[in-house]
């Protein structure tokens, strides 16, 4: 069955209240808040997996980490080291949110929960419990449990438990064989993986040692552009800062670089020659890759470890010379490892549908052996009294000097071991060689997928991957698509578009111009740099900022570009700027081709090349993003020793903060750029201005002080701080970025759509954004009526909730009365913990299946079929648990190609991957299964006619050998090729109609009434097969072989032939396999029968023929009548393929229906 | 981070070929009107003459079949037949008068038909040795033959098995006018058999009295040992090579040796001429006539429907969405 289990689970960690701080720990006060990297996911509610809460989390990334100083002189930042003490300290942080972070850390952990590491002492800390060593397996079998493991798994299968019956009954040997390449193929990668090297301390120096053998404790040492072995506690880096850089692709798919720190006790130590001692004591092993808890006792101290302490395995170490850490988590506790657990093993609906139909074959054949038996049973009381000397019973045995029965044990016996032959006479009924066929027809299936060029990615020069070999025909019957949005749907590109500057709108041009890059270029030395990426830009604002000074525009825009660079927290390495967030980058980049290229950042001053003028500016305070203000600020000094606040941040946030009575016309005319903007899909971002007097600004600093040394509820006094800073901000103007969309999306995304395909976007931009890229990307229409949920209150979203349901169940209704309006919800993330905290699931899920498109939505359970498409690993889960899993491999990370059942390089494959070879696969698929159903019961029926007619003594006419060829030579090719190579429709077709995709989805290639249909067809040509034959030859001399012989031709040519009926394309290969199948047969029973004169008499050919035709009429009348009266769709498009483009010209209004109707408008 | 790949990978875009595109050029049959009409009215038009033909051909077989079984039991013992059959004392021979009805040409076939007996019984048709009638140095291999395996002394016994020992062994005689009809007994059985699967080195040593005959040679049981299909069948006695004319009466002397009566069989003597269809058998013909019928009357059908409701092939209107625009997705 489907599983019932919730596509992503909230996590069950609750967010933090701020509200209910436990007391300080002994430590505190302490002076320097934690560094409040990972903070930001500490409060997220959510799994790992929603995409929802990360790309939230993503936006406060934004603004959050990087270099700040509390609070230096004016003009002095170096200064402030030496005045801060011995310490090097640097990175303090206004740290909004670092109390809950360092509430969070300093959490007592229990010891029975703890994990003690002794940092540098392996032994120690491997002394009271085995942790598990750093090897890795991720292969389902190993050798020892290969065999008992692949029984349970194949077992699955009911049929395969039938076949045990029959196998012990028989004695058939099986081999299921395709598993284990599989699994030996994993096997021979995490070879690979395991013996990777690492540097281990030991003795004094580190030396190289297998990853496998690393332990928790050991001392590692990783250098620039290695990958970690495992997941480890940072002690010191080859910053004297203590900063590194990992890049997390292969984790959560981010491209990003992302900064960790070392603890600053233990940074200024050299391992090699003074040992760091102590112990971290830290939370067991979990798959949350966001968060760490854990404390370090060290000289006596004790210091808090978080998420930004630490680096995990699968990461690489970037930028950063070396980095040392302590091994806390090794082998499968790693948190990559935890997350990557196995990929559940699917099956393909069809197959599950498929088990249904053989229980009820396997009742037939109960049923059919009962008969027998019993009526054997009869049989042998009726004729009781002639058995002993019957000549073809012959009950006594005379050979012995006293008669005595032979081979006979009296009725019931007889009746039992009837009843057991005849289930070996009549196993063929359950398709046995189906499940091989099968196997066999989803490698050649998976091979043409492959191999379509339709699906080669050029970019990444990559083809789809079949990841897993059993779910192909799944492709044909999705009814649900979820899909992750950034990186999925969109490039995860960030670039900047257009800008508003102080109310005027200024669109980069298509074309850069070569002219201006030149100007973008910063001396450095001797060479000249150019940012890496290139940026469209506006040659009207290149223009006004080249010309000179003097207008008050001019100083706007100066001004404005002066914030993107300065207000952001980039690193910058030789104009390559590294940062957490993209849209930062994008905003940096665009700056810079404006000729303003941040050329240096450190903790204390940033270097500007402004159009070519180098200038460097003090940044005097920080106020990082929090998700309360959704905004930050930097007050910088300005060489010309003004002070100024920048600020920048979400526009609803920013719009309250401005001082519109300042300038009302740009206040205005920027909010309408915004929503231009928004309505363009493009993110948007309000940057602010305001000139500090030296009041303002020692008031500023001396309240700041205060703040960052309050004792209680510090976050909230300096977001408190932050907030009166910045208010009567003047408006500098607006900036938009676009992610752009990958090709053919909006394409991809109707055609899904004309398929009847749900179409879920996941994502966790703005609301006003989320629609705008809905509408770009064609998921929302003009003429759908939308469900908005965003209420903040439990109660409010109660009852938007229950408006929608009965707006819903209005709509449910109209179809009846005038056809439907296709629904779309719309609904934001802290509905949707309202919604999910209050058990509301249900409901939401009734109001969400009830429309075509949800937006910006979690995915509560489901029965239908779904498939799940996402790049990062945090959709792993998701695509683990759809039905269909689809990893796009792209420039993220492996994670999601990983878990995947199909890879593949853009989502536009998505259509020819469902539309065209799901189709197929499906089609293809169910028609084997009935056919091979079909086939072994007409082979069984006939049998079965036979033994009426031998007084229920289970002999057979058609000889044992033909049995066993049967499924084997006579027929198995045709339904193997018929598998692999028959199509329906033409691709050109499947995709001009996406709803002819609807045959799988409604189950029309495979359902009961298509089953029970068949059997009934089944039994009619298995008795046109035994009795043209029998009556025919009734009274004459046939024998039994001969007769046999004519049965075992019969039933091939006619189970042939019908396949040949239902063959849509008759290229040479059907030929050659159809027709030779025949003649094999032919051959075969000659061999077989040795009479090589086989008595061809023109009753023989009379029978065939007769055969072939009495048994095929019903079929052959049923299907021309109703493909010509009750045309399926299927059968329609397979004639405008033959009537070639005589419709397309007439019809023209007529194709334009499919679009509108899909659309689900009606005007 | 994108940046561009240094070296030019090899693309591993997939060759393109007819076979993996999936683009091999097809004939792409459509079940349209015109063929299933002509595909009727063509079968039709082939099976009523064959039919017509074939019961022409049966009805032109003329066939005696006269049921011995309980007429040759003298009438005091018809109440305890298996007694008489069982008494080797009892004069077994009988006396059975046949009238020809129609002119029957030579050869003429002699059957005999046994009703009820299952010779496709599991227990009988395994009960036998290939291996030792193929040739002598099989003569040991009795093990499939039991009960009738070894003899109980223990030596095997040759041919072995249920089939070689429940030989039919009645005989017939004919005459008409006192005049003896010769009855070839000569290939009665097929040459393969002859040949490859009866040695003519196997003598029938438990089986016969008398000079040995190779069994090769012995084509009645060879006959015999072809078991039946069905449990009411003929098998050839031989043949009569001259014609018979109308209303003449041929004399059989019938030795009724076999007995049927112990498991309720029946006993037939069957005198037939044959045509290239066989034996006499209606069956065909009239499945053909009535399937060539039906098949006429399909097409008929077709024809009219078609002329009442017709529509035109690949019209996208037909299409379930454009027929009812929004309710294709349930």
């Amino acid at each position: 069955m489907a599983f019932v289990r919730p596509l992503l689970d909230p996590s069950p960690r609750p967010p933090p209240v701020p509200g209910s701080l436990p007391p300080p720990s002994a430590d505190l006060p302490r002076p320097i808040a934690e560094p409040p990297i990972g903070s930001d996911l500490s409060q997220n509610p959510f799994d790992s997996s929603s995409r929802l809460s990360n790309a939230s989390a993503r936006l406060r990334v934004d603004y959050n980490s990087g270099d700040r100083v509390l609070f230096p002189e004016p003009g002095s930042a170096d200064s402030f080291r030496r005045v801060s003490g011995s310490r090097t300290a640097v990175r303090h942080g206004s740290g909004a949110e670092s109390d809950r972070f360092g509430v969070a850390s300093l959490r007592e952990i229990s010891d029975e929960d703890a994990r003690f590491v002794y940092i540098g002492d392996p032994a120690r800390t491997n002394e009271r419990f085995q942790f598990t060593g750093n090897s890795i397996r991720t292969g389902k079998y190993s050798v020892f449990t290969f065999i008992p493991r692949n029984l349970f798994e194949q077992f699955h299968r009911v049929a395969y438990i039938y076949f045990l019956i029959i196998a012990i009954l028989n004695q058939l040997p099986s081999s299921p064989s395709s598993d284990g390449y599989e699994d030996w193929r994993r096997h021979r990668a995490d070879r690979i993986e395991n013996n990777r090297t690492a540097y281990v301390l030991s003795d004094g120096e580190f030396r190289p040692k297998l990853w496998k053998d690393v332990r928790v404790g050991e001392i590692i040492r990783v250098r620039s552009n290695e990958s970690l072995p495992c997941d480890m506690v940072l002690l010191s880096t080859s910053d004297p800062t203590g900063v590194a850089y990992v890049q997390t692709i292969n984790l959560d798919g981010e491209s990003n670089l992302k900064t960790r720190y070392a603890k600053q006790e233990t940074l200024s130590k050299v391992p090699e020659k003074d040992p760091v001692t102590g112990v971290i004591r830290c939370e067991q092993p979990n798959r949350n890759i966001y968060g760490f808890h854990a404390n370090m006792d060290i000289q006596g101290k004790k210091v808090s470890l978080g998420a930004s302490n630490i680096v995990l395995r699968g990461c690489e170490i970037k930028n950063t010379a070396w980095v040392v850490g302590v091994a806390v988590y090794a082998g499968r506790e790693t948190k990559v490892m935890l997350n990557s657990s196995g990929a559940p093993s699917k099956r393909s609906r069809l197959e599950t549908h498929m088990n249904r139909e053989t229980m009820l074959l396997a009742f037939i054949l109960v049923a059919m052996c009962s008969i027998v038996s019993i009526f054997a049973g009869i049989w042998l009381r009726n004729h009781k009294d002639e058995l002993d000397y019957s000549p073809y019973f012959r009950k006594k045995d005379f050979s012995e000097k006293e008669e005595e029965n032979y081979n006979y044990d009296g009725i019931g016996a007889e009746v039992a071991y009837r009843f057991l032959m005849s289930i070996i006479v009549f196993q063929i009924m359950i398709p046995i060689s189906l499940y091989i066929s099968m196997e066999l027809v989803r490698l050649g299936q998976a091979y043409l997928m492959i191999q379509d060029r339709n699906l080669f990615d050029e970019t990444t020069n990559s083809r789809l991957q079949c990841r897993a070999l059993n779910i192909n025909e799944d492709l044909g019957q999705i009814k649900y698509v979820f899909s992750d949005k950034t990186g999925t749907l969109t490039q995860n590109k960030m670039e900047f578009q257009c800008a508003s500057i102080s109310g005027v709108d200024y669109q980069a041009e298509m074309d850069p111009l070569s002219a201006d890059h030149a100007d973008c270029s910063v001396r450095v030395g001797d060479q000249f740099w150019r940012p890496k990426m290139r940026v469209n830009v506006n040659t009207d604002l290149v223009k006004l900022l080249r010309s000179g000074h003097g207008r008050e525009e001019r100083k706007y825009v100066y001004d404005f570009f002066l914030a993107l660079s300065a207000c952001n927290t980039i690193n910058s390495k030789l104009i390559d700027y590294q940062g957490e967030s993209p849209d930062e980058q994008a905003l940096v980049y665009a700056a810079a081709a404006y000729g303003f290229v941040l050329v240096e950042r450190t903790s204390g001053h940033i270097v500007v090349d402004i159009l070519g003028n180098r200038q460097r500016f003090d940044i005097l305070g920080l106020h990082e993003f929090d998700s309360d203000r959704k905004r930050m600020s930097v007050i910088v000094g300005c060489p010309d020793k003004t002070v100024k606040l920048f600020v920048k941040g979400a526009d609803n946030s920013m719009l309250g903060v401005l001082e519109e009575s300042l300038d009302l016309d740009v206040v205005q005319a920027t909010k309408n750029h915004l929503h231009a903007y928004s309505s363009l899909g493009l993110r948007t971002l309000v940057v602010g201005i305001r000139e500090l007097t030296g009041g303002e600004f020692h008031e500023w600093k001396s309240s700041y002080e205060r703040a960052s040394t309050t004792l209680f509820g510090r976050s909230k006094a300096l977001r408190l701080v932050a907030s009166n800073v910045e208010s009567h901000l003047h408006i500098l103007g607006a900036s938009g970025i676009e992610d752009k969309l990958q090709d053919g999306v909006p394409e991809a995304i109707e055609s899904l759509r004309e398929a009847g395909i749900k179409v879920w976007v996941l994502t966790g931009d703005k609301q006003e954004t989320a629609i705008s890229i809905g509408f770009s990307c064609k998921l929302l229409t003009t003429n759908m009526d939308q469900i908005v949920i965003n209420s903040h209150s439990k109660e409010a979203c109660r009852r938007s909730l229950e408006d929608a349901m009965a707006m819903s169940r209005k709509h449910l209704q109209m179809v009846h009365d005038a056809g439907r309006i296709s629904l779309a919800l719309i609904i934001d993330g802290t509905s949707l913990v309202h919604i999910l905290e209050n058990e509301l699931e249900e409901e939401l899920f009734k109001v969400a299946t009830a429309c075509d498109v949800v937006l910006c939505c979690r995915v509560s359970r489901t029965e239908d079929m779904t498939l799940a498409i996402g790049d990062g690993a945090n959709d792993v889960s998701m695509i683990q648990m759809a039905d269909v899993g689809i990893g796009i491999s792209g420039q993220e990370g492996r994670q999601a190609v990983m878990a995947s059942d199909f890879a593949m390089g853009q989502f536009r494959f998505l259509v020819p991957l469902l539309l065209v070879h799901g189709h197929w696969n499906y089609q293809r698929m169910s028609y084997m299964i009935v056919y091979n159903f079909y086939r072994n019961a007409v082979f069984v029926f006939v049998l079965f006619w036979y033994i009426l007619y031998t007084g229920f003594s289970l002999s057979t006419a058609i000889t044992e050998w033909s049995s066993v060829l049967y499924s084997i030579i006579y027929t198995a090719l045709p339904t193997i090729v018929v598998g692999i190579l028959d199509k329906d429709l033409s691709r050109k077709t499947l995709l001009k109609y996406p709803q002819l995709y609807g045959a799988g989805q409604r189950e029309e290639g495979y359902n009961l009434n298509v089953f029970l249909l068949t059997m009934v067809d089944t039994i009619w040509q298995s008795a046109a097969i035994y009795f043209i034959p029998y009556l025919a030859y009734r009274n004459s001399t046939v024998d039994g072989s001969s007769i046999g012989n004519i049965w075992t031709l019969g039933v091939v040519i006619l189970v042939n032939v019908h396949l040949a009926m239902d063959l849509f394309r008759w290229t040479w290969i059907s030929h050659v396999v159809i027709w030779g199948c025949i003649v094999a047969t032919w051959i075969c029973v000659i061999v077989i029968d040795s009479s090589l004169s086989c008595p061809a008499s023109a009753l023989f050919w009379l029978c065939l023929l007769g055969i072939l035709v009495v048994g095929m009429i019903p079929r052959f009348a049923l299907k021309s009548f109703r493909g010509y009266f009750f045309p399926s769709d299927i059968r329609i498009g397979r004639e405008l393929e033959k009537a070639g483009g005589y419709y397309e010209a007439v019809a023209g209004s007529i194709e334009m229906r499919p679009v509108v109707g899909a659309g689900g408008a009606r005007s | 981070m994108d940046s561009p790949s240094p070296a030019r990978r090899h693309s591993k875009k997939p060759k393109y070929s007819k076979f993996t595109q999936q683009e091999l050029p097809a004939c792409k049959p459509i079940l349209s009107p015109g063929w299933v009409i002509t595909t009727f009215a063509f079968i039709g038009l082939i099976f009523i003459p064959v039919g017509l033909a074939s019961l022409f051909a049966s009805q032109k077989v003329v066939e005696i079949v006269d049921r011995y079984d309980v007429a040759c039991v003298p009438e005091h013992l018809q109440d305890d037949k298996l007694a008489y059959i069982q008494n080797s004392t009892e004069d077994k021979t009988c006396t059975r008068k046949l009238k020809v009805p129609r002119l029957m040409r030579s050869p003429i076939f002699i059957y005999y038909e046994l009703e009820n007996f299952y010779q496709n019984h599991r227990r009988y048709v395994k009960s036998r040795s290939d291996k030792q009638l193929r040739g002598k140095e099989g003569e040991g291999d009795t093990e499939s033959c039991s009960p009738e395996a070894k003899t109980s002394n223990g030596s095997v016994i040759v041919p072995c098995g249920l089939i070689a020992w429940s030989m039919f062994n009645d005989t017939y005689g004919f005459s008409i006018n006192s005049k003896v009809l010769d009855v070839n007994k000569k290939d009665i059985a097929w040459n393969s058999d002859k040949y490859h699967k009866f040695g003519s080195d196997v003598y029938p040593k438990n089986f016969q009295s008398g000079p040995l005959i190779g069994l090769s040679e012995q084509e009645d049981l060879i006959v015999w040992m072809r078991t039946a299909a069905l449990p009411t069948f003929r098998k050839l006695y031989g043949k009569i090579e001259v014609d018979l004319e109308p209303n003449e009466e041929i004399m059989v002397t019938i030795h009724n040796n076999y007995n049927t009566y112990s498991f309720g069989g029946k006993k037939r003597l069957v005198l037939s001429t044959t045509s290239w269809i066989g034996g006499k058998n209606d069956f065909l013909g009239m499945a053909y006539l009535t399937f060539g019928g039906l098949s006429l009357l399909i097409a008929a059908t077709f024809i009219l429907i078609h002329l009442i409701r017709p529509r035109s092939l690949g019209d996208p209107s037909y299409l379930s969405w454009n027929k009812n625009p929004v309710g294709y997705s349930n």
